[in-house]
This record gives C-alpha cells, structure tokens and sequence, in this order.
C-alpha cells in the first residue's frame, strides 16, 4: 500500500486505496464519538490553523472540532474575502502561520488552486483543501462516501474484509444541480468514480460545466425523472445563489419543477436508495421539506460523519511519521 | 490474514518470516487453561470480572480465555476488545493506524478488568491501554495477562499472568496465532 499524501487538496491525491484507508480510520472515530468523552490524545502538541478566506460556519466548526477532539491546538484565521485575494497577502498569512510553527493548514478559498499555492508556499506543513473555488471539497465528499458505506454495510450481514469499499462497485450515483459551480460535484465524481461507482450527472444544461471532458461519469441527463428509479444514491447540489447559479437558470420555481427532489419524484425512488446534501439546504427548492425529512435522506448523518471523516483525515495527515523508519518499534 | 493485520502498525511492506515455533497449538492451549485458572483463584467468584482483548493479538486469547473461565467458574466473562492506537506515545515517530475499531459494550466502573494480549515486549502498549480503558469508566482493578513475555520493558509494567517467559534479541519478533508460537525476523519485502 502507498503511504499517506503528505496533504488532501484534491480527491486524485488518495486513490482508491488512501479513500478506503480514511473510510477505515473513520470507523474507530466514530466510536470516539459515541464514547462520554469523545476526545483522544492522539495529536497533543500539534497546532491545526484554519485559514478561511471566504464563509463557512459548518465546514470550520467541523475541522475545528475535528482537530480539538484529537486534542490538537486551534488556531482560527478568518480572513475577511474581501480584503484579501490572491497574491502577496495570502501568502505573507500563509508565511506568519509556517513561521508560528503550525503542523497542519485548512484552507477555503474562493480561488481554484489557492491550496496548492500554499501547500507549495509551506512544503513542511500538511494542506488539507476545504473547499477552493469550483475545484474541489475532497473532505465533504469523503463523509458522503462514508455515510453510503454505512448504509452499505447495515444492509448487508456478513462482516466484509475489504473496508466495506467493494459495496461501490456499479453502485448507481446520480447528481443533481448546479454541476457548474459546484466543488462539492467535482469531488464527488472523483471519489465514486474512484470506488467504481457509475456516476449520473443531471442539471440543466445551463448548470452543467462548458465541458466534461476528463469527468470520470457515467452519463449526463437533463430529466430526473427517468434516473430516479435506477438509482442507489440521490445527491442534491445546493442552487448557489450566492455563486451566481441562480442567474443560470430562468427562477428556482422552474428549477425546482425539473430538478427538485419533490415528494412525487422522492416515491420513484427504490426502497433502499439514499438521499444525499452536503447542506445547507434549501427546503423547498433542491430538495422538498417532506422529503428531507424521510428515513432515506442522511443529512444530519452526513453532519455528524463529517467530523470524524475531518478526524480521520487529519490524524492520517500528521500521525504518519518517517515512512523509511526502522524495522522495529 | 496475519499479514494484513501487521500491515497496520508495522512498517508497510515488511514481512515475518518464522525461524523457530517455542509453543505448539498444545502448549498454547496448556496456558490459556492454566492462566485461566490462576485469574480464578485470584479473583474468587469471578464476580464484575471483565476481559478486554488488545486489537488485534490479544482479541482471539481473551475470548478463548474467557471460554475456559465460562467452563471454570460457570459465570459468562464479558469480553470486549481495545484499539490503543490513538493513545500510543509513538505518533508521528512511526506510521501509527488504528487495527480495528474499539469494542467495548460495558461500563468499566467497578469492574476487575483482566487487559489481554499475545506478546508483552517495551509495556508501550499497555501504557496506552491503561490511558484508554479509562474512557470506558474507573475500573476497581487492571490485570494483564499475555500468551508471551519477551522481555525487554521500558516502562515499570509486568504481568500477572504470562503463558510463557521468551528471552528474545530486541531485534526478533514474536508471531502468536492460534497454531502456536513462533519467534522470527521482521524482513522487508
């Protein structure tokens, strides 16, 4: 097996083996999380910085609480995104943070490739990518992998030594919305596509990218109603209005018409089949009010998944130590 | 399998290779019912007495030593199983990965909890099981029992059950399965 990247900007960074590593890992934080204190000694002494250069409550007090129950120090850099673009002050505060010392970096950045950039800035620090631009959101697809592994793996009674990662194998994902704009997609395609999952785009072709070319998928559709039916995993985009999407399409009332998750279009889908959001949602436009609430939509499962999915990430990141270490302990 | 699980803790893509068996599927029997029966003459009655098996060496030999005691005091031993990874004092020293997930469906308070493993060598392990088992409630008392002692220890920790005593080199290593024990060399593949 390949050892561990040295950081997470972009789902192709794991393969499918560090993907399935991460799932692994993510199962014994899951028990952390159950236990009275979920917290474990594992990175004391290490510093996590989260540099945040555009919103995101939920993604921050995700990693933040990530690394805080691995009893890592927190620091929490919020850049306004404003007064800070690309170029010289992104990294002077990339400089100051390598220069306090900081073991590992979260960035979000409205920018594609800001992560990099600061990961090629700081090579000693590890980079994990919270979301850059249209490009990637490796770790919000990773919990997504692992909420359907989960359910996977409920389903089926014998215990399975493969990390529970063959269950993906022609699993039928099907992705609904703003394609374009979205990193989260990008990610996703990347992570089931990598598991051997058959991935559906469905957008209107206003939110679809200029091209898919390079897009491991396995079709594109504009109708939804047609890939429901089929369908193991269901996993709605948010129509990001402040991204411009909403400018893509004629009103959310049309959009929701032809690719909202409505009760009507919920009852097409096969008993067993999972609904997906990254959040936040939108009740009402990408996805029905009732049908976020039924038993096959994993939403808040997703949320509680993300902080140990961000745990596992991060303690596979910084509790590697020399690979061509000595043979004996 | 064996190889798998060593895949996890030891340095990637190094293999045992066996030089000696020191105890057949026999002898290891032999100790798992003489242990057996020196945890119930220490802890009379066996009453709140509880076996955590260590990820992943010590997890086969805490369930088969709580068989016996089943067979010895007639009591059902609750056995559970403890992943120290994420207590080891050896992260970011070596490639540290949890073996498997931690299984421990009890509350340890007041409860003698026996911690089981294959092989005790640095006591490095234990240290981290005793900081772990902690989060699983303030046990009356901690036992160790291991099928090995090889010797070797770096911190103040000795067992109070032990299958066999194993002088060993510091460089060797100890492969305990449920065909016995053998000593052996770490190799890279």
């Amino acid at each position: 097996m390949s050892p561990f990247p040295r950081h997470l900007l972009a789902i192709d960074d794991l393969g499918p083996d560090g993907i399935a590593e991460v799932l692994r890992v993510t199962d014994s934080f899951v028990e952390v999380a159950h236990r009275t204190n979920p917290k474990v000694p594992a990175l004391r002494g290490r510093t996590v910085a989260t540099l945040f250069f555009e919103d995101s409550t939920r993604t921050r007090v995700s990693f933040e609480t990530a690394a805080k129950r691995l009893s890592a120090d927190v620091l929490s850099f919020a850049a306004g995104s404003s007064s800070v673009k690309k170029g010289e002050s992104l990294r002077d505060t990339v400089e100051t943070i390598e220069a306090m010392g900081i073991d590992a970096v979260i960035v979000r950045h409205s920018s594609s490739g800001a992560p990099l950039q600061v990961a090629r800035w700081v090579p000693d620090t590890a980079v994990v990518n919270a979301g850059d631009g249209w490009h990637e959101h490796p770790t919000q697809a990773l919990l997504d992998l692992y909420t359907v592994r989960q359910s996977l793996l409920d389903r089926s009674d014998e215990s399975t030594d493969d990390d529970g990662v063959l269950g993906f194998k022609g699993l039928q994902v099907v992705i609904v919305g703003d394609i374009r704009h979205s990193r989260v997609a990008r990610s996703q395609v990347a992570a089931y596509a990598a598991l051997g999952a058959e991935v559906t785009l469905v957008a209107p072709r206003t939110l679809l990218p200029p091209s898919l070319e390079g897009w491991p998928v396995a079709s594109v559709s504009h109708d939804l109603d047609r890939q429901l039916p089929d369908a193991d995993v269901v996993s709605l985009l948010r129509v990001q209005a402040e991204r411009g999407s909403g400018d893509f399409v004629p009103s959310l009332r049309e959009y929701t018409a032809g690719f909202g998750l409505t009760a009507r279009r919920a009852a097409m889908l096969s008993p067993d089949s999972l609904i997906l959001h990254p959040g936040p949602m939108v009740r009402g436009v990408e996805i029905a009010s009732e049908v976020a609430d039924l038993p096959a939509a994993r939403i808040t499962g997703q949320v509680s998944n993300g902080v140990a999915v961000r745990m596992a990430v991060l303690f596979l990141l910084l509790a590697q130590g020399p690979t061509e270490g000595s043979l004996h302990e | 399998m064996a190889e798998r699980e060593r895949s996890h803790t030891r340095p990637r893509g190094a293999l045992f290779v066996a030089r000696a068996q020191v105890m057949s599927a026999s002898d290891v029997q032999r100790a798992i019912t003489r242990m057996a029966h020196e945890i119930d003459e220490r802890n009379r009655g066996l009453e709140h007495l509880v076996l955590v098996g260590l990820q992943t060496g010590g997890v086969p030999i805490a369930e088969r030593l709580a068989t016996t005691l089943q067979e010895v005091g007639t009591t059902t031993i609750p056995v559970g199983s403890l992943d120290v990874a994420f207590y080891r004092d050896d992260i970011g020293l070596r490639p540290v990965l949890p073996e498997a997930v931690t299984d421990i469906a009890f509350d340890l308070t007041g409860c003698t909890v026996v911690l089981v493993d294959d092989v005790l060598f640095t006591g490095r392990t234990i240290r981290a099981a005793l900081n772990a088992l902690n989060e699983y409630g303030r046990a009356q008392a901690v036992q160790l029992a291991v099928m090995v002692d090889r010797g070797h220890r770096e911190l103040p920790i000795r067992p109070d059950y032990v299958g066999k005593n194993l002088p060993t080199r510091r460089d060797e290593m100890v492969d305990v399965t449920d065909e016995g024990v053998t000593i052996g060399d770490l190799v890279n593949k």
